[in-house]
């Protein structure tokens, strides 16, 4: 089944064209990837789905419904979570306010306890500092955090903005694995990444894009194979 | 001279505490605002106006029927404050809405100049009904909880004398410390406390989480707003004489609490209020004795503004504010 399905769609900040028709989808189950280098478009296609930059021209369904330039609140509330880029922890909030945050829409108390037992089966360390404001956590445990929060929604589809951005190879490793147990407890994922070879070969399908437009796409271990990109992305 | 201020203290707390309070419920609606939009929405300080006006009102209206006078006084006041709040936190919810909402991204300049222009227009508007209704512009309302209490200061030490004032002084300051108490719970413990904090923090990441981030902003004005209010009711009761232009002196005093304390801070702005009553409260019993009579009471606000302006030399960012704003 497709959970999402773009379609040619075109962003703009001002006078700025950020995507030029950019066509893509994932299915049910799948780790998709999306690479490519700075200033690509990768997070604008990220903020076109979930609502948070305006889509001009195209459309964008989420599993069969129609939700282009619905506003994030309201996309996200169907099961897609976006962790974006550089994390955006709720500085000033402790690390439990930030996944209550996660878990604003969702009812009942001893719901919430679950989830957040279950975050904290894959990221322990956050049990352990709860009452510490999230501003003063070391990068990685950000990431955690954040995807943490996302994981509070209980998402079907989980969209990573470069989660292994600035952090030590270890974490980004820890994260890639973490990725995939998610994926393999039934959550799909599409994860942006300028990490391209360590990407692709976690991925099952991935997508090229470049100045705003899909210039390539294929199974993850074809992608990594491809000379093109072993140049542009894999030097 | 030592011991004249002494002996002036109890009698100096007790309104300086008055008055701060009054300012920091004020202070907290311009705080929460600006912590939630950087704007500075001076037209506040004419929501708590509007709130001694429509208080006033209601106290005429419902004393004027007969059977209200069974009705114990506290108990009417509670009425209401709450009619009063809601009205004026509706007022603030359509403010954001019709003015500010549609400017949220232009130039800063341009919705604090709304925010001006709003605060003639509740001016005028206040001050045409009150003179249809009154004839006069300025209303005098019924007089309530003014018995006098004396506060034995001089018992505790012979250093104090004792301190006077009317009951409605403390009935001031209880509604007011109820106030703030309940807003720092709202703020703090609760989930749409929280989610404020979050959307001021950063409203994009805040509205991945599902938040609607204008349901956030039309609470915000309306707690402030329904605040302002209940504070206008407040004044209303201990001073009796409310005019469509008290809202000026005391929102521009109300915003400087705010940064004394720290703007965006909501704690902060109880401090500063607070500190600020005081403070003038303090000048204006002694600032003559202090200068040798060069400087009368009358320059109390000079004072307070030059420790405000002391305070924001070493600590730009108020006493409780955060070094460099973290904003985006
Ligand atoms: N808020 C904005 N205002 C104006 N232009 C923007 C804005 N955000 C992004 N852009 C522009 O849109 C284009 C795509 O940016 P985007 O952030 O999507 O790239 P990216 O692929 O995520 O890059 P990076 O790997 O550096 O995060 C860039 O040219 C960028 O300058
Ligand atoms: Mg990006």
């Amino acid at each position: 089944m497709t959970v999402l399905e773009v379609n040619n769609i075109e962003t703009y900040y001002g006078a700025i064209q950020a995507l030029r028709g950019i066509s893509l989808h994932v299915d049910e189950g799948e780790i998709v990837t999306l690479i490519g280098s700075n200033g690509a478009g990768k997070s604008t296609t990220l903020k076109s789905i979930s609502g948070l930059a305006k889509v001009k021209t195209g459309t964008i369904q989420y599993k069969g419904k129609e939700i282009t330039n619905k506003p994030p609140h309201q996309t996200t509330i169907l099961g897609m979570a976006h962790v974006p880029e550089g994390r955006r922890i709720f500085s000033n909030l402790t690390v439990k306010e930030n996944l209550l945050m996660g878990a604003f829409s969702v009812k009942g108390k001893d719901v919430i306890q679950e989830r957040m037992e279950q975050v904290f089966t894959h990221f322990p360390k956050l049990k352990e500092r709860l009452n510490q404001k999230g501003g003063t956590m070391s990068g990685g445990e950000q990431q955690m955090l954040a995807i943490g929060r996302a994981l509070m929604m209980n998402p079907e589809l989980l969209m990573l903005d470069e989660p292994s951005m600035g952090l030590a190879p270890i974490i980004v490793e820890q994260i890639f694995e973490i990725i995939l147990h998610l994926n393999s407890s039934g959550i799909t994922i599409l994860l942006v990444e300028q990490n391209a070879y360590q990407a692709l070969s976690i991925a099952h399908r991935g997508y090229v894009i470049q100045n705003g437009e899909i210039v390539l796409s294929g199974k993850g271990s074809d992608l990594v194979e491809n000379d093109e990109i072993k140049e542009a992305y894999l030097a | 001279m030592l011991q004249e201020i002494l002996q002036s203290l109890p009698q100096v707390l007790v309104d300086g505490l008055t008055l701060g309070a009054v300012y920091a419920v004020v202070a907290l609606g311009y705080t929460m605002v600006y912590g939630i939009l950087q704007l500075i929405n001076f037209a506040h300080g004419e929501v708590f106006m509007s709130g001694a006006f429509i208080g006033t009102a209601f106290f005429i209206l419902i004393m004027g029927m007969g059977w209200a006078s069974a009705i114990p006084q506290f108990i009417l006041l509670i009425i209401v404050l709450i009619l009063t709040a809601s009205i004026t936190g509706l007022v603030g919810v359509g403010l954001e809405r019709v003015a500010y909402r549609p400017l949220r991204n232009a130039p800063r300049l341009i919705p604090l100049i709304t925010a001006i222009g709003i605060s003639f227009i509740l001016q005028d508007v206040v001050r045409f009904i009150a003179e249809l209704f009154n004839g006069n512009y300025i209303v005098t309302g019924p007089s309530l909880f003014s018995e006098q209490i004396t506060l034995k200061a001089s018992a505790i030490s012979s250093i104090f004398y004792d301190a006077r004032f009317k009951t409605s002084f403390l009935i001031v300051l209880g509604v007011a410390i109820i106030l703030m108490v309940a807003l720092d719970y709202f703020v703090n413990k609760t989930k749409w406390g929280t989610a404020m904090r979050a959307v001021a923090l950063d409203r994009e990441t805040a509205s991945l989480m599902s938040i609607n981030v204008n349901k956030v902003i039309s609470i915000t004005f309306f707690i402030g707003s329904a605040l302002g209010g209940a504070t206008g009711v407040l004044f209303a009761v201990q001073y009796g004489t409310i005019d469509p232009y008290i809202g000026f002196i005391l929102g521009l005093k109300a915003f400087i609490a705010a940064v004394l304390g720290g703007i965006g801070n909501i704690r902060g702005a109880m401090v500063g209020g607070m500190l600020l009553g005081l403070m003038e409260m303090f000048a204006s019993a002694n600032l003559s004795l202090l200068t040798g009579g060069v400087f009368g009471a009358e320059y109390k606000d000079v004072f307070a503004f030059a420790i405000l302006i002391l305070v924001l030399i070493f600590k730009p960012e108020g006493l409780l504010g955060k070094p460099t704003a973290e904003k985006v």
